[in-house]
């Protein structure tokens, strides 16, 4: 466990004097789908926020412990953060596109690393539009607004756009909880196609959702991980009282 | 009952109070244009004021202040910009982000003639810009620093965050999401802000007294040479804008119309800034439009 | 726990030359941006040391003491009757009388502008009042003042004694200037009223002005009061548009339509025509410095108003 390529080693966050994650230590295996439940504000969102480096950008968050990726600690000063980031996608609960064209979205982070060909980058809109189940319904306006696209469709625009830029792990943050059930569908079955190429971290507050597309499932609790194994464990015969407590709805 | 009676008195002079001043506004503009629009045809817009004649225009003065304003924006916009940005996206609470909060409230308060005066002892006499468009610029600067700053942190301020994340997550620099990402989002609010307070500038004639100053020379409209002196374009030659124009005819008109020429350049002056007024809502509209619709495809 | 997979992820950061590029970015914008605000301190670090420099020239190096200056009424810098008289306390009055009196004006026209728009008819009296407050902000100083001139200043004369000039013909031009000023603050501070507030009240079974009388306005009112003190800071340092009505004689007035000065009217009639360096335009530096004084006084009421108000 402790060899994983991508891992975290006693994991704090703190906010000011607040630990909001405590001392965490989890794997997450390469091409699988991890899934991080619990409880409203029980942490989930803030580790999954360090995994990479989005809460360097709250002045009163300090983390203690190690994040591992391929034998680098991230928060060590000489790692390029913004090299980093470009490996690591994300996806939020609200679709966030750009207020720019559909094509101009998934562009725009593979120009700003370095691929000026025209060719080269109409190709990275198809392959990664594709991936995200969306070139189909969006091929003949690629130059409208990608604010023109319903929610469902930003939200599939969103992971297109992360997956443009090549990253080797994907991490969502509820992606599914603003959408109806047809989109949330959608969402589901693309995750479940990408995990062949990467490794996702999914925080979400759907058990079924969880138990319908994770390979493995953390259970957070008040900013402690309680029980890491794989989903088909935690779902049928988890080894906590209140892990069984919590998937059966008992509470939170 | 006494509180229904008081309140049905109470709402009836809020009312009327609050019509008056419409009727105010309404009265203002109507005087100025009854009195003025009759004096504006070509040759007031064109011809160069007459000391003590008859059939005085305003052409070089209008044409300083729009020139002045084009100066002024050109120095003011950069430097809004930046400072702007500045607080919305790099200042942390602190000493210096407090300072530069007070000095943009003080600055925002302070009297424009001081403001003219400073420009007086620095830029024209110090620095030897002398009376010139420069200096005027500088100044007016100064003046409408303070606002463009304000425009320009509120816009960043009201774009969602989520944009900037998005943008962090995908590995862009801080400064490449401000200028790529945020930019555009703030940009119909500021352009909105930044006409709006183009009109305040184009109006201000204190600052002006002592630094643009209350002369123009002959100006010949076919040299283009910025670096002559009867270039209208030479940014180092004395100018008296418009609004100066109005105080020095009412302070000491000489010239048996300067009644009516005041009124036809407050006229000029008035229906100008209206336009800009008109202007900032509908270029702002206009942006936001195309920023957020959706385009039909050619 | 059973073992985890331990394939690689591939996330090795790599230095190469886009890091410099976007690290590069970084530190340009960062500069960029930190100068502009910084040249805020340093623009206004400037003006007071200018002003300051030359204002103080009065009392340390031509011999005006304080006193004599503050508080004399008698202001001959050419010393026409005699030895040169700094006394600048007919300016002071002036300056504050105006003021006072268009904040007086203004304030209960704004209130109710800004009641109009957000509690007696919040759907099209914002409609109605929002431009006509913007346009006449917008209205240029000198404007205001010629309209004084031609329509303010005869009406005076004929309806009151006197030539129509004067404290009284510089408060009401004032007024108008300011309303605005007062009236979006108070506008801005009854729109962010919490919804309860007033409903809690209607559901007592208040009527509209007991709630706006005894609930609304007494919370409002620091906030209308910060409004209503920029506004008379506006008033303070408005130049041309008082100097235009106000008449300009060095005297205290005997009365509302007699001729007076404000600081701002003496410093805009007489700097032109004085020797930069001589003591009479020493004194208008002093009186600029006065200006710039009383600017910071104002901020410092309104920051004060504001943290008393912040619970």
């Amino acid at each position: 466990m402790n060899n994983a390529t991508f891992r975290t080693e006693h994991l704090s966050v703190f906010y000011g004097q607040y630990e909001a994650v405590k001392n965490i230590s989890l794997s997450f295996p390469e091409k699988s789908v991890t899934a991080l439940i619990g409880p409203s504000g029980c942490g989930k969102s803030t580790f999954l926020r360090s995994l990479n480096r989005m809460n360097d950008e709250i002045s009163q968050a300090k983390i203690k412990g190690r994040i591992w990726i391929d034998g680098v600690d991230i928060n060590d000063p000489g790692t390029d953060v913004i090299q980093l980031r470009q490996k690591i996608g994300m996806v939020w609960q609200k679709p966030n596109p750009f207020y720019k064209s559909i094509y101009e979205n998934i562009a725009f982070g593979p120009k700003y690393h370095g691929i000026k060909n025209k060719a080269e980058l109409d190709e990275i809109v198809e392959t990664s539009l594709r991936k995200a189940a969306l070139w189909d319904e969006v091929k003949d306006r690629l130059k409208q607004s990608a604010l023109s696209l319903s929610g469902g469709q930003q939200q599939r625009l969103c992971i297109a756009r992360a997956l443009s830029v090549k990253p080797g792990i994907l991490l969502l943050d509820e992606p599914a909880s603003a959408l109806d059930p047809v989109s949330t569908a959608k969402v589901e079955e693309l995750i479940t196609d990408l995990k062949k190429e990467l490794s996702i971290v999914i925080v979400t507050h759907n058990m079924q959702q969880a138990a319908r597309i994770s390979d493995y499932t953390a259970y957070f609790y008040l900013g402690s991980l309680m029980e890491h194994d794989t989903t088909e464990k935690i779902f049928t015969n988890p080894e906590q009282q209140m892990t069984q407590d919590y998937i059966s709805g008992r509470f939170g | 009952m006494r509180a229904k009676l008081t309140d049905k008195i109470a709402t009836f002079f809020i009312v009327v109070f609050s019509l008056l001043i419409v009727a105010v506004l309404v009265g203002l503009i109507g005087f100025i244009l009854v009195r003025g629009l009759s004096h504006i045809d070509w040759h007031f817009l064109t011809s160069v004021p007459q000391t003590i004649r008859e059939g005085g225009g305003i052409g070089p003065q209008l044409f300083n202040s729009l020139f002045l304003l084009v100066l002024t924006l050109i120095i003011t916009i950069p430097l809004g910009l930046g400072a702007g940005i500045y607080m919305a996206e790099y200042a942390k609470p602190g000493k210096i982000t407090g300072t530069i909060r007070l000095v943009v409230e003080v600055l925002s308060s302070f009297p424009s003639i001081v403001v003219g005066l400073f420009g007086l002892l620095l830029i024209v006499n110090t620095f030897g810009f002398g009376f010139s468009l420069f200096s005027g610029a500088l100044v007016l600067t100064i003046f409408n620093l303070p606002l463009m700053v304000r425009i320009t942190e509120q816009a960043f301020r009201s774009v969602p965050k989520e944009q900037k994340e998005a943008g962090l997550a995908l590995g862009l620099s801080k400064w490449k999401i401000i200028s790529s990402v945020l930019f555009p989002v703030a940009l119909p609010s500021i352009v909105t802000g930044t006409v709006l307070a183009a009109g305040r500038v184009f109006g201000e004639a204190a600052a002006l007294l002592f630094t643009a100053g209350m002369s123009t020379p002959r100006l010949d409209f076919t040299n283009w040479n910025p670096l002559s002196p009867t270039s209208p374009i030479n940014p180092f030659r004395p100018a008296e804008t418009l609004a100066v124009h109005i105080w020095k005819i009412n302070s000491e008109g000489l010239a048996p119309d300067a009644a009516q020429i005041a009124a036809g350049a407050s006229a000029v002056l008035v229906i100008l800034v209206l336009l800009f007024n008109l202007f900032a809502r509908w270029l702002g509209g206009v942006l936001y439009k195309a920023m957020t619709a959706s385009k039909r495809m050619g | 726990m059973k073992t985890i997979d331990e394939r690689p992820v591939q996330v090795q950061p790599v230095r190469g030359t886009r890091w410099k590029k976007h690290h590069a970015e970084d530190v340009a914008g960062r500069s960029y941006t930190f100068i502009c605000a910084a040249l805020l301190i340093v623009i206004i670090l400037s003006i007071v040391y200018f002003v300051a420099s030359k204002g103080l020239a009065t009392f340390f190096r031509d011999g005006v003491s304080l006193g004599d200056f503050l508080f004399g009424t008698t202001w001959d810098p050419e010393g026409n009757n005699g030895e040169p008289m700094y006394g600048v306390l007919p300016f002071i009055f002036g300056s504050f009388a105006t003021s006072v009196l268009a904040a007086l004006i203004a304030s209960p026209l704004s209130i109710c502008a800004s009641l109009f728009m957000t509690e007696i008819v919040p759907g099209w009296g914002k409609k109605l009042l929002q431009p006509v407050i913007e346009l006449l902000a917008g209205i240029p100083s000198v404007v205001y003042g010629f309209i004084g001139l031609t329509v303010v200043v005869p009406f005076l004369r004929n309806v009151f004694p006197g030539q129509g000039i004067g404290i009284a013909a510089g408060a009401i031009v004032l007024s108008v200037m300011i309303l605005p000023t007062i009236t979006s603050v108070a506008a801005d501070a009854l729109a962010s009223l919490p919804r309860g507030l007033k409903e809690s009240s209607f559901a007592l079974g208040a009527t509209r002005w007991q709630t706006i009388s005894r609930v609304i306005l007494p919370t409002v009112l620091p906030s209308i009061l910060t409004g209503v003190v920029l506004g008379m800071a506006r008033a303070f340092g408005e130049a041309l548009a008082v100097q235009m009505v106000i008449g300009n004689a060095p005297h205290i007035p005997r009365s509302l339509f007699e001729s007076a000065s404000t600081l701002t009217s003496v410093i805009t009639l007489d700097m032109g025509n004085t020797v930069m360096g001589s003591a009479h335009s020493n004194a208008l530096w002093s009186m600029a410095l006065a200006l710039m004084f009383m600017t910071f006084v104002f901020v410092m009421i309104v920051r004060l108003l504001e943290r008393r108000h912040r619970i």
